[in-house]
């Protein structure tokens, strides 16, 4: 594991569990804690802790992706799952956070499935902008992922007492904008959330980042705080994106925020290139900078620990 | 208005050549018009990011970024997913303000103004 960025942390009980966090690439490993997930330091360490469940988070495969960036982003998918699959303490489910193909493709989605069913894990999808640029504008996915979910492909669930909501920010975008998740979305969060007690711990996940962390680069939703605000009175709320390839974490009152590494490319930080566009690194740095995550949830504690894993390093 | 007579003058010169060649009207006033202009995609930017043209202008936009983009003008044209190479064209035949983005990375945006033609067929 590499370095530790928990800069942005500003609580001290959550710095303690973001200090945990490390700058790894294809998945995090979430761990439910009493509430709050938390993403565990070292996948070594979040085997240590077999008390919670744990779930993982993989982002940004972008099957399909060829170029100079990583000539065989299916291959770098393939050694993610090879690394979920080596996991000591099984992980109860997998998220996807979108971006699971490069072009919409048939064949892009057949050969993610046939690669991330390896794991043998339920997984749970939202999709990226990358996922609905078929002719039907996302009617490929939504064959695939969208069975029971609401428009674009929205929906929650439970499970081991956390309520997980997958949300989708990446349809009708505007010109100038960013992320949106629409009014109709909105609507549908504010009643999922509806009647449920304050101390139910909340994993919300969706491609963008819900918050903005680049508006230049249009890394953010426009009407990501509407969603927030409906998730104030939670006393345990986890945020989870992709779409930046790259690790960013931040506690804001009772939300933590966290992105995922991709499988597939590393993007720049914010600011540090002119553009967003595949970030080129020598062949031997790449695995370092892609991977995954768990998330570990312990009842009883109050956070997740998340765990950011590169596929090498 | 003079604009109007201008125009009518070429209204019928076109159904001339229309008739003439015996092609639809609007076939024949694209193609008297055949100027040609390129848009490069490329660090998540337009180039140019503004540009006039005359009526009956196409415009091609190619992708040279590692990454594919749209090219969107609500109601007006819409490109199928470009990945790197990849090309769309659009002929503008009436006049107006056009501003466009890439649906994938709303942030990109540019405009196109399209004049109308003088009227004369070369």
């Amino acid at each position: 594991m590499s370095a530790h960025d928990e800069d942005t942390a500003d609580g001290v009980s959550r710095r303690k569990v973001l200090e945990c966090m490390t700058w790894a690439g294809t998945g995090v490993l979430w761990t439910v804690a009493g509430g709050i997930p938390t993403s565990l330091g070292i996948m070594g360490e979040a085997a240590a802790q077999t008390s919670g469940m744990t779930f993982l988070q993989i982002s940004d495969s972008h099957v399909g992706f060829d170029k100079p960036a990583n000539p065989n982003a299916l291959g770098t998918l393939e050694e993610a799952i090879n690394k979920v699959k080596a996991l000591p303490a099984r992980p109860a489910f997998m998220i996807h956070t979108g971006d699971i193909t490069h072009l919409s493709k048939e064949k892009e989605f057949d050969d993610a499935q046939k690669i991330i069913s390896q794991a043998g894990l339920d997984v749970h999808y939202v999709p990226g902008e990358h996922d609905i640029i078929d002719d039907e504008r996302g009617r490929l996915y939504r064959d695939r992922y969208g069975k029971n979910t609401k428009g674009a492909g929205w929906y929650s669930f439970d499970s081991n007492g956390v309520h997980f909501i997958g949300l989708v920010n990446v349809v009708d975008l505007k010109g100038g904008g960013l992320g949106t998740l629409g009014d109709e979305q909105l609507a549908w969060l504010e009643n999922d959330l509806k009647g449920k007690s304050a101390s139910a711990p909340i994993v919300v996940f969706a491609h963008i980042p819900l918050w903005v962390v680049y508006e230049t680069w249009g890394w953010g939703t426009d009407d990501g705080a509407k969603a927030l605000a409906l998730l104030k009175r939670f006393g345990s709320v986890t945020v989870l994106n992709g779409h930046i390839h790259q690790v960013m974490q931040k506690v804001e009152g009772n939300v933590t925020f966290h992105t995922a590494r991709s499988t597939a490319f590393p993007q720049p930080a914010p600011g540090s290139a002119p553009s967003p566009g595949p970030l080129k690194v020598p062949d031997d740095k790449l695995r370092g900078l892609l991977g995954i995550a768990s998330v570990t949830f312990k009842p009883g504690s109050e956070r997740l620990a998340i765990v950011d894993q590169p596929l090498q390093g | 208005m003079k604009i109007h007579d201008v125009r009518r003058g070429a209204f019928a010169a076109a159904l001339f050549l229309g008739l003439a060649f015996g092609l639809a009207l609007p076939g024949a006033m694209s193609a008297a018009r055949a100027e040609e202009i390129e848009v490069k995609i490329d660090n998540f930017t337009f180039a140019p990011q503004k540009l006039t043209v005359k009526a009956g202008t196409t415009v091609t936009w190619i992708n040279e970024d590692d990454i594919p983009h749209t090219v969107v003008s609500t109601g007006h044209f819409r490109s199928k997913p470009l990945d790197t190479g990849d090309k769309f064209t659009f002929t503008f035949t009436t006049p107006g303000s056009f501003v466009y983005f890439c649906s994938l990375h709303p942030h990109m945006q540019a405009s196109i103004t399209v004049e109308a033609t003088t009227g004369s067929l070369e």
